[in-house]
C-alpha cells in the first residue's frame, strides 16, 4: 500500500491568522478596554511589546443547552473503604463529589496574548490628529501599487500560472500537438497489431506523431505571462509636529520623567499612525535648541525658564522651512507651568500673534509633583496665561497630570477622535 | 538479527518511511488490520496549534469563535499549561495523521502505530463510522464548506453570514440525527407493495368487518393536529434540520449554511460516542505494534523503555480522591478493557466462563477484538465486555448523590459480587450520549395562529436547562425561527417545570 509521507512545516503559516482577526474584530470594545487597563499598569516600553490581556468572556460567549443540578449517578475507580449503602458527608472541597468529571466551571475571563502590533494599534486605533485640514501633495509622494493586467516579462515571482497554463494550451490546441492517450492508442494498436506492413504504417504514424510532439513544446516561453503592476501616487497630508518641553531646574525628575512619557506616546502615535508626519523636537530652559529625538529623551540639561525662548523657536523654525499654507501644524508643550515674570507677556503675545494663528491645534500638558493633586493648588502663572487665551477661543487644550497612571487617559483624551474634526479633514 | 529502523532519538523522512512499512507489517500479518490508505504529515507546534482550532481539520471555513479558540490554545501553551498533543488523526480516506516535528523517533513510532494503523482502522470498521461519515468526501465538502460560506460573505455581508453562523453553532449538539433515516422506496418498489397490499387484503376479505361497530372517531381538531404534526415530521430532535426545512423565513443560503453546520455536527458524532473505544484500540494497537517490534530486535531495548514510559503517561488512571483526577482517562479504560478481553480470550477463568461464555477461551484475540471494534459503540462496548476482574482490579464503586438526601452521598454498588451489574449498567449509562446531551425536541408549532415554535425538554434525573445558557441559546434559535419560541422543561410524569418564551430580535437594518 502506497503511503504518502508529506513534510508540511514549510507550509506558509499564520493559518488561523484571519479567524484571529476576526476574534478580535468582534471583541475590540472588550479588548480596547483591557488594553487601556493593562498599560496604565506598565511601563511605556512594555506597552508597545504587547502582552497577554484578560477580557470578559460575557460578549465573546457561545452558548450551549447546558444541564446542571438534579440527581447525578458517577462510577468512580480507586474504592478503597467504602461499602453499599455506607453515605459519604457534602463536606465541599476535597471530598468525593467535587471530582466529578464534565462539571467544568464557566469560564468567566478569557486570557491570551496580544502581539507587539496588534497592541499597538488597538491602543492607538481611536487617536488620530485633529483638524488635518490643510491637505496638499507633497512633492515626495508617496506610492501605492495596483494590479494591471498581464504582461509578457516581469520577475519569476510574478508569474500568473493559470494564465500561462491557458495559453499554452490554446497554443497546443491551435497547433495540434497529438495528444498522450492519441500516443499511447497507438502504441497500444501497433502492440496488438498482427499484420507486418499495417504494423510499418502504424510505426511510421508514431513516428511522426512523436516528432510533432517534439517540435510542440508543452509551456513554450511564448506562454508565460506576468501579472503586472503599476504603481499610482497617493496624495498625502503634510503635517509636523512640534513638541517643546521645559527642561529648566523647577522640573524635578518626576516631571520630566512624566512629560518624557508623554513625548514617548505622542511619538509612538505618530510615527505609527502618520507616516508623512515630521517631528520637530525643541527644548528649552531660559533657551531653546532643536535637537534629536535621542537627546530630546535622554539627554541631561538644567537652566532657568524661558518660554518664550522655545516659542520663539518654534516660530523661526515654522517659517524657515514649514510654510504654514502647506503644513498642517500642530504642538505640544510640556513644562510644570514656572515661567519668569517678565517673560508672561512675551509668552503671550507670541503664542496669540505667531504661534496659534498657523497652529491647527495645541496641547498643553502640565506636569506636577506625584501625590499633590494638581487641582488644588493654585494655578501656575503658565496655566493661568492659557486659560485666558483658551477663553478667547484660541485651538488650544490644556491637561494637568501628577501620575503616571494619568498619562495614557490624559493623552487619550487630548488625542482622541473626534467626530466633526474627522468630518472636516475628509476630502 | 533484523536491522534496526533507528538508532537514537533523530530520524529523517526515509526513517518515516521504515517505521510505517515495519508497522504495517505487523498490522497487517498479525493484527490483519484492515485501514484506509496512509498520509503522514509532519508539522510544526504552530500548525499544531492552527489545526486544534480548526476541529483537527486541515481546511474549515471562517468563523471568529475559532480564533477564540487558537488565541485560547496559543496563550495557556505559551505559559506552559497545556502540552500540544503528539498527533491529530483525521477520518478521511486517505486517512491523514500529522505528526509534530519535536517528537523523538520512538515516538514517531508510536503516533504512527497508534495513529495511523490504530485509529484508522477503527474509523474504517467501525459500524457507527461506517454509518455517518463519508471518509471519502469529508475533505471535499469541507472544501465545499468552506468556499460557500466565503461566498456569503461577500455576497451578503460578513455580519449577516456571522449571525447566522453564530446561531447555528449554538444549535450544533442539538443538529444531530440520532437514527438513521428511512430509506425513501423507490416507485418500482413502492408499486410490488401496493400490489402485495390488495393481494393480502383479497385473501383476509371478510364480509363480517363491515358489520362490527367502529369506536368513536377521532374529533376533527385531533385529527388536524396530528396531520399538522405529521407533515412537519414532528416530533423532531434535530432542531438545525427542522429549522433548515420549515423555518418560514431564512433565506436559501442561510438553510444551506445551518445544512453545512448540521452535516459536520453529524460527522462527529460517532466520535463522541466512541471515545474509550477508539483510544483503547489505537492504544492496544501500538503496544501490540511496538512490543513486536522489539521482539524483533528492530528497536533497541532502550527505545522500547522510553516508549514504556510514555505508553504509561498516556494510560494513567488517577484515583477519585487523586488531585489528578478527572474523570475516567478513555486511553486507560479502553486499554485495560482490551487488553482484559484479550486474557478472557486466551486464558480465561472460571468467572470468566460464566461471565463472557461466547469469547472465554476463544483463543482467536485478534478475530475477537476486530469483531468488537467493529460492532460496539462506548455504551454498549462496556455493558457487554466489562469484566468483574476489571472492575475489582480498578476497584470501581458507584456514587448516588441526591440533593434531597440529608444523609449525604449513598454508595450505591461497589466492586462485589452484588454490584458487579449495576456498576456496569451505570458506567455505561455514563457513556451513552442519550443521557449525556439534554434530550430536547420540537413538539408543535402553532400555524393557524402566531406561528409559536414550541419545544420539549425532557428532564431526566431532575437536571434542568442552565437558565442564561438556554436563554442565550433560544434567542439564536427565535432569531433563526424569527417568531416566539417556548422551550417547556417537563418530567417524566408530563409535569411543567419551567417555561421560557423567547422572542426574535429586530435585525438591525444596517445589514
Amino acid at each position: 500500500m502506497a503511503i504518502h509521507i508529506i513534510d508540511r512545516r514549510l507550509n506558509p503559516g499564520g493559518k488561523s491568522l484571519e479567524n484571529r482577526q476576526r476574534f478580535l474584530r468582534r471583541a475590540k470594545s472588550l479588548v480596547q478596554g483591557a488594553v487601556k487597563k493593562t498599560s496604565q499598569e506598565r511601563d511605556i516600553k512594555d506597552v508597545l511589546e504587547g502582552g497577554e490581556i484578560t477580557i470578559p468572556l460575557d460578549g465573546m460567549h457561545e452558548p450551549r443547552f447546558r444541564r446542571e443540578g438534579g440527581t447525578r449517578d458517577m462510577v468512580l475507580p480507586g474504592n478503597k473503604k467504602f461499602i453499599e449503602g455506607d453515605y459519604l458527608q457534602r463536606s465541599g472541597q476535597g471530598s468525593a463529589k467535587d471530582s466529578g468529571p464534565g462539571e467544568g466551571d464557566s469560564e468567566d475571563a478569557f486570557r491570551f496574548v496580544l502581539s507587539r502590533d496588534e497592541f499597538v494599534d488597538l491602543f492607538l486605533d481611536d487617536l488620530e490628529l485633529p483638524d488635518l485640514a490643510k491637505r496638499k501633495i507633497a512633492q515626495t509622494e508617496s506610492e501605492g501599487i495596483q494590479r494591471a493586467g498581464y504582461t509578457t516579462s516581469g520577475s519569476p515571482a510574478n508569474i500568473s500560472v493559470s494564465r500561462t497554463v491557458r495559453l499554452a494550451l490554446a497554443r497546443r490546441i491551435a497547433l495540434k500537438r497529438p495528444r498522450k492517450d492519441e500516443i499511447e492508442e497507438l502504441e497500444a494498436a501497433i502492440a496488438a497489431c498482427t499484420d507486418e506492413d499495417e504494423r510499418v504504417v502504424l510505426l511510421a504514424q508514431l513516428e511522426k506523431l512523436k516528432a510533432k510532439t517534439k517540435r510542440i513544446p508543452f509551456i513554450d516561453p511564448l506562454d508565460i505571462r506576468y501579472r503586472r503592476f503599476e504603481t499610482v501616487p497617493k496624495p498625502v497630508a503634510q503635517a509636523v509636529m512640534f513638541c517643546l518641553m521645559d527642561v529648566s531646574g523647577s522640573m524635578s525628575e518626576h516631571m520630566k520623567d512624566l512629560a518624557k512619557r508623554f513625548y514617548m506616546l505622542l511619538y509612538v502615535f505618530l510615527k505609527r499612525r502618520y507616516k508623512h508626519v515630521d517631528i520637530v523636537f525643541i527644548r528649552h530652559t531660559d533657551r531653546a535648541e532643536e535637537v534629536d529625538e535621542q537627546t530630546f529623551f535622554y539627554g541631561p540639561a538644567s537652566g532657568g525658564t524661558l518660554v518664550s525662548s522655545a516659542l520663539q523657536a518654534m516660530h523661526e523654525i515654522v517659517r524657515e522651512r514649514f510654510n504654514p499654507s502647506d503644513w498642517n501644524i500642530y504642538a505640544a508643550q510640556a513644562s510644570d507651568g514656572d515661567n519668569s515674570y517678565s517673560d508672561g507677556e512675551l509668552t503671550g503675545m507670541l503664542l496669540t500673534d505667531k504661534i496659534l494663528p498657523v497652529c491647527q491645534f495645541f496641547a498643553y500638558l502640565e506636569v506636577g509633583e506625584s501625590g499633590g493633586s494638581a487641582f488644588d493648588l493654585s494655578d501656575s502663572s503658565l496655566w493661568t496665561l492659557y486659560e485666558r487665551l483658551r477663553n478667547s477661543g484660541a485651538p488650544l487644550s490644556m491637561r494637568k497630570v501628577s501620575e503616571r497612571s494619568e498619562i495614557f487617559p490624559v493623552f487619550h483624551d487630548l488625542f482622541q477622535r473626534r467626530e466633526t474634526a474627522q468630518e472636516k479633514a475628509a476630502p | 538479527m533484523t536491522e534496526r529502523l533507528f538508532e537514537g532519538a533523530d530520524w529523517d523522512f526515509h526513517t518515516l518511511q521504515r517505521i510505517t512499512d515495519a508497522c504495517e507489517e505487523v498490522a497487517f500479518k498479525d493484527l490483519g488490520l484492515d485501514v484506509y490508505p496512509n498520509q503522514i504529515e509532519v508539522i510544526t507546534a504552530e500548525q499544531m496549534l492552527d489545526a486544534y482550532s480548526s476541529v483537527g481539520m486541515p481546511l474549515f471555513y471562517k468563523h471568529w469563535s475559532f480564533g477564540k479558540q487558537f488565541a485560547y490554545h496559543e496563550a495557556s501553551y505559551r505559559k506552559g499549561l497545556m502540552g500540544l498533543a503528539y498527533e491529530i488523526v483525521i477520518n478521511s480516506s486517505p486517512c491523514i495523521s500529522y505528526l509534530m516535528e519535536e517528537n523523538t523517533a520512538t515516538m514517531q513510532t508510536l503516533v504512527i502505530a497508534h495513529a495511523a494503523f490504530g485509529h484508522n482502522h477503527f474509523f474504517k470498521n467501525n459500524y457507527l463510522f461506517k454509518q455517518w461519515t463519508d471518509a471519502d468526501g469529508i475533505l471535499d465538502y469541507l472544501d465545499f464548506a468552506k468556499n460557500y460560506v466565503m461566498q456569503c460573505e461577500e455576497r451578503y455581508g460578513r455580519t449577516e453570514v456571522e449571525r447566522t453562523l453564530d446561531a447555528a453553532h449554538a444549535l450544533m449538539s442539538h443538529g444531530i440525527d440520532r437514527y438513521p433515516g428511512k430509506k425513501k422506496l423507490d416507485l418500482r418498489e413502492e408499486e410490488k407493495r401496493a400490489g402485495r397490499r390488495r393481494q393480502h387484503e383479497e385473501e383476509v376479505f371478510n364480509d363480517l368487518w363491515r358489520t362490527v361497530p367502529k369506536g368513536a372517531s377521532k374529533t376533527r381538531s385531533a385529527i388536524s393536529l396530528e396531520r399538522r404534526r405529521k407533515l412537519l415530521g414532528l416530533p423532531q430532535e434535530n432542531l438545525l434540520y427542522f429549522l433548515e426545512k420549515s423555518a418560514p423565513r431564512l433565506a436559501p443560503w442561510q438553510r444551506e449554511l445551518l445544512r453545512i453546520v448540521r452535516h459536520i455536527a453529524q460527522y462527529f458524532y460517532p466520535q463522541s460516542q466512541t471515545k474509550v473505544m477508539n483510544e483503547g484500540t489505537a492504544t492496544y494497537v501500538h503496544y501490540r505494534i511496538m512490543t513486536k517490534l522489539h521482539q524483533q530486535g528492530r528497536i533497541t531495548d532502550g527505545n522500547f523503555l522510553e516508549f514504556l514510559g510514555s505508553h504509561t503517561n498516556v494510560v494513567f488512571q488517577p484515583e477519585f480522591d487523586d488531585q489528578r483526577f478527572s474523570g475516567f482517562n478513555p486511553y486507560a479504560l479502553g486499554f485495560a478493557m482490551m487488553q482484559d478481553i484479550e486474557r478472557i480470550v486466551t486464558r480465561p477463568e472460571d468467572e470468566d466462563r460464566e461471565w463472557f461464555p461466547d469469547i472465554a477461551g476463544k483463543n482467536d484475540v485478534m478475530g475477537v477484538l476486530r469483531d468488537v471494534w467493529a460492532n460496539y459503540r462506548d455504551e454498549s462496548f462496556i455493558a457487554q465486555f466489562l469484566s468483574p476482574k476489571l472492575m475489582r482490579q480498578l476497584r470501581m464503586f458507584h456514587l448516588h448523590d441526591d440533593p434531597e438526601e440529608r444523609a449525604g452521598i449513598r454508595v450505591d454498588a461497589i466492586h462485589d459480587e452484588r454490584g458487579f451489574r449495576r456498576v456496569r449498567r451505570e458506567l455505561a449509562r455514563q457513556h451513552d450520549v442519550g443521557y449525556i446531551d439534554a434530550n430536547i425536541e420540537v413538539v408543535d408549532v402553532d400555524l393557524s395562529g402566531d406561528r409559536r415554535l414550541i419545544l420539549h425538554h425532557h428532564v431526566i434525573k431532575g437536571a434542568q436547562l442552565n437558565e442564561t445558557d438556554a436563554k442565550r441559546v433560544l434567542q439564536h434559535l427565535a432569531d433563526l425561527w424569527t417568531y416566539d419560541v417556548a422551550l417547556i422543561e417537563v418530567d417524566a410524569n408530563d409535569k411543567v417545570l419551567r417555561e421560557y418564551v423567547v422572542s426574535p430580535r429586530p435585525i438591525p437594518a444596517a445589514a
